[in-house]
């Protein structure tokens, strides 16, 4: 309350532009606000999913173990490139570019290797009769379904990776600040965060067990 | 890696970000180990959400620092965002009910 007071009233009048109520720069809100609408259009796709597993008395379960093996390389891949991250954002604030886009490196990296363990994954499935509209498992639904979630994920995954190519390019540049670098782990982190929801409700929920 | 005393870094530094990266890793791996335990599909789904939650709030207090901020951010982003997901599944599977109706339909 009291921290709030002063961030209202404190310094020049509110209405001139005195005080930031945030105390966050206006880049690193507007990532926050775009994560809230992303957040709320992979809830629309991801509820999608739900019905319409919910809607088919014949959804298929597909995912060997090879699947789960492969999805879960691709858990450790994405968490580990969240953990260089940060430490790219650390170096970044301590002013140690160079090592700054070195991390950033390294997460850009993860992301190429999960694209990379996503689209084999994919082709194992296509190999094995997935198309959009049909499978030889069960609910038509179920392709359609899967290659717009996981796809819209993987999407978002190389434009992570493009972001990230640009900001450690102009950091090192100059032309980019340490809160450049912060803003794009917000975006890196908030693809990370949505594969904890993907991996365990599509994959793991679909597990073929025998 | 912990010379983060600079305005703005974290207060917590590098290792403390790898214990979360460590607590993480080991939720996902309760979450495989469950997907092969053959639970009915309804305990399972909660378990997994419930995991997911966690995970999910993990990243966001840490990775993406919201703990760190001023509450104020924190009030203005989170509630909205749930409300508007828990609206979204109220309402999202009356979109078919709406085309049944043949309100389009001229």
């Amino acid at each position: 309350m009291s921290e709030l007071e002063v961030a209202v009233t404190g310094g020049q009048e509110i209405w001139q532009g005195g005080e930031s109520p945030y105390a966050i720069p206006s880049k690193k809100l507007g990532m926050w606000l775009f994560i809230v609408s992303d957040s709320i259009t992979f809830g629309a796709v991801l509820f999608c999913y739900a019905y319409l597993r919910l809607a088919s008395p014949d959804w298929p379960t597909p995912f060997r173990l090879a699947s789960i093996e492969n999805a879960t390389i691709m858990t450790f891949v994405l968490l580990s490139s969240s953990v260089t991250m940060v430490a790219a954002v650390e170096a970044a604030k301590a002013g140690r570019i160079a090592a700054s886009v070195r991390w950033l490196g390294a997460t850009m990296l993860g992301g190429v290797l999960f694209d990379i363990l996503h689209i084999r994954e994919w082709l194992g499935l296509i190999h094995e009769g997935l198309r959009l509209g049909q499978n030889p498992w069960g609910s038509g639904l179920f392709g359609a379904a899967f290659f717009t979630l996981t796809g819209l994920h993987m999407t978002h995954v190389t434009i992570g990776v493009i972001y990230l190519c640009i900001v450690a390019i102009g950091f090192r540049r100059g032309k980019f600040t340490s809160d450049d670098v912060e803003i794009s782990g917000l975006y890196w982190h908030f693809v990370d965060l949505v594969w904890m929801f993907i991996f365990p409700l599509v994959y793991l929920l679909s597990a073929r067990i025998r | 890696m912990n010379a983060s005393a600079g305005h703005a870094a974290s207060p917590a530094g590098m290792s403390w970000f790898l214990k979360v990266w460590a607590v993480l890793l080991v939720l996902t791996g309760v979450e495989i180990f469950l997907a092969y335990e053959e639970l009915p599909l309804h305990t399972m789904l909660i378990l997994l959400m419930g995991l997911s939650l966690i995970k999910a709030a993990m990243i966001v207090a840490y990775f993406m620092h919201l703990r760190y901020e001023r509450t104020s951010l924190v009030w203005t982003l989170v509630p909205a965002t749930i409300f508007v997901l828990l609206m979204m599944n109220v309402f999202f599977s009356d979109s078919l009910r709406i085309v049944r109706l043949g309100l389009f339909l001229h």
